[in-house]
């Protein structure tokens, strides 16, 4: 087995009295694209919540390329090398499509506060930097001809393309993509899991994801975790995971 | 990139001729002493209004205690240039570097504040700061300074107004100032995007009120005496409605909220009982045609005319 560039071992977090994740235990290896699965409520946005840094476990570690990112900043984890992208889209809706893109690029900016202000040193060939990049972006995801619209006036599939293109302006080693087909037609979901498979071989990313749309998990990822009550009660290929009990009796309900 | 060097140069030579112009009415005192005295004031507010701009407009952090940090760079300059000795360009340094260490140390704790609760916490600041000053014998107490020495002219004005402008059009258009913006636009995906959403807000926080200081040193050595009573909050709301009447957001806005503001309040100084209720019929016409503001999140040099005028700088 490769080496595993995520892994959290025992993480929980309680809520008052609520336990929304419990006894969490999971690896990604190097360049698997993994999928989240499970019921409303199970815990997966908040099992991301735990990975970014949004929310620190109660217990438990977790660590990122051999190191714990536990208490570690949101800020912090994305410079380490995890983006993310939103459930409920957060884009910077009043600013360009190209701003932002441009801003995400942030930790990876070479010049000083002195620099901008007077205009000297770095500061205009790392503009242009960020600038081309950004429009290179913008292309791969077919966003290139709304560059300067306002982010809030672009279509819904659009948004959620920006999104993805926003999370790897940061230049990730792991990518975590909440609910990306959400509110997409079939053909646009299609579309996505196309692009999914051709952007993590083309920057050589780590994917793990969170989706309700089963074709797209079963037809892209490698590995699916499902989660249910804040706990893994499965893991493995999808073929392992459409004939497991347990996954199917957490779906439809009843004893299965 | 060649472009933004352009357009710099473009700006700065409409400023120098328009400053020529307005410097030769004053020699030639076609305008009256008495609009010497508020083109200075206008200038010392747009400083004002843009450095807030860049806390309230830029970085969405809703800051009421401005006039709190340019009563520190107005005392900390007399004191300079009237106890020390020490020339008026020190005692502008000085004033700025003052408020601005203060704007940190203020903005490191308040700053985790949002909304209603940080402009609360800003609002009081702004008074404590008021009130310190004003029971502090050494700087002539409730009573007031005397004895500053005249240091401010137009020209002075001009020129510390077009650095400031400078620095805030540069500083919005870096990547630290991208990161202000994207804070106020939404923390938690700036915060995702690896931006350090504290260390961002009290960058903002300290320039705006190192800003602040210098437009204090300007405003004090302006007059022969200055008091605490010219920093109460009722200024620093003054300065929050050229922000907003400009447009959050646009530095051409708070050029232009300080202007009409000023302008307003001066051009009816002969008739004081009519100025309020002029002043708040504006206000009211402005939020229920324009709630943006005169030019919100716009700058003039990305509208249709001046690209129209200048197309040939561009290419």
């Amino acid at each position: 087995m490769s080496e595993a560039l995520l892994k959290a071992e025992n993480v929980s977090i309680v809520f008052g009295g609520l336990k929304a994740v419990s006894d969490f235990d999971f690896y990604i290896s190097k360049g698997e694209l993994v999928g989240l699965i499970g019921p409303n409520g199970a815990g997966k946005t908040t099992a991301f919540n735990l990975i970014t840094g949004v929310y620190q476990p109660t217990t438990g570690s977790i660590e990122f390329n051999g190191q714990s990112i536990v208490g570690k900043k949101p800020y912090e984890i994305t410079q380490r090398g995890i983006a993310r992208t939103f459930q409920n889209i957060r884009l910077f809706s009043e600013l360009s499509v190209l701003d932002n893109v441009k801003i995400a690029y942030h930790s990876h900016v070479k010049y000083g506060l002195a620099e901008s202000v007077f205009r000297v040193g770095r500061y205009f060939a790392e503009e242009k930097k960020i600038a081309e990049e950004s429009m290179k972006l913008l292309k791969i995801f077919k966003l290139e001809a709304h560059a300067e619209e306002q982010a809030k006036n672009l279509p819904y599939g659009a948004q959620r393309r920006l999104e993805i293109a926003r999370a790897l302006a940061a230049k990730p080693k792991l990518l975590l993509l909440d609910e990306p087909a959400a509110g997409m037609n079939p053909q646009e979901t299609r579309e996505l899991m196309d692009m999914i498979s051709w952007i993590r071989r083309e920057f050589g990313l780590t994917v793990l994801l969170i989706e309700h749309d089963m074709s797209l998990v079963m037809g892209i990822c490698e590995r699916i975790y499902v989660l249910e009550y804040g706990m893994i009660i499965a893991n493995g290929t999808p073929k392992d995971i459409q004939a497991n009990p347990e996954v199917i009796r957490a779906y439809l309900g009843g004893e299965a | 990139m060649n472009l933004l060097r352009k357009n710099d140069l473009i700006m700065l030579g409409l400023s120098l001729v328009i400053f020529a112009v307005l410097q030769a009415l004053i020699s030639t005192k076609v305008l009256s002493s008495f609009w010497e005295l508020n083109l200075i004031i206008i200038g010392i507010n747009v400083i004002m209004a843009a450095s807030l701009n860049l806390i309230n407009g830029y970085t969405g952090q809703f800051s009421l205690g401005h006039a709190g940090f340019m009563a520190v760079g107005a005392y900390t300059g007399v004191v300079m240039t009237v106890f020390f000795h020490l020339p008026f360009i020190v005692s502008l340094v000085g004033g700025a570097v003052l408020a601005g260490i203060l704007g940190f140390l203020i903005g490191l704790p308040t700053l985790r504040l949002r909304g209603d609760y940080l402009a609360i916490a800003t609002l009081g600041l702004g008074e404590i700061i008021r009130i310190i000053i004003m029971n502090m014998d050494y700087v002539g107490g409730a009573a007031g300074f005397k004895g500053i020495i005249h240091h401010t002219s137009f020209a002075w004005v001009f020129v510390v107004m077009l650095f400031v402008l400078f620095f805030i059009k540069n500083f919005v258009n870096s990547s630290h100032g991208r990161a202000c913006i994207a804070i106020r636009e939404n923390e938690i995906a700036a915060e995702a995007m690896g931006i350090n959403t504290t260390k961002y807000k009290v960058m903002a926080f300290t320039i705006g009120a190192a800003f602040a200081g210098v437009a204090g040193g300007l405003f004090a050595h302006n007059f022969y005496i200055i008091s605490p009573g010219s920093f109460t909050f009722l200024a620093s709301f003054n300065y929050l409605i050229m922000v907003v009447m400009g447009g959050l957001g646009s530095i051409t806005g708070s050029i232009a909220g300080a202007f009409v503001v000023t302008f307003i309040s001066a051009a009816l100084a002969a008739w004081p009982e009519f100025r309020m209720i002029i002043y708040a019929l504006a206000l009211i016409l402005l939020m229920f045609y324009r709630p943006q503001g005169l030019f919100g999140y716009m700058e003039i040099t990305s509208m249709g005319i001046f690209r129209r005028i200048f197309k040939r700088g561009h290419n």
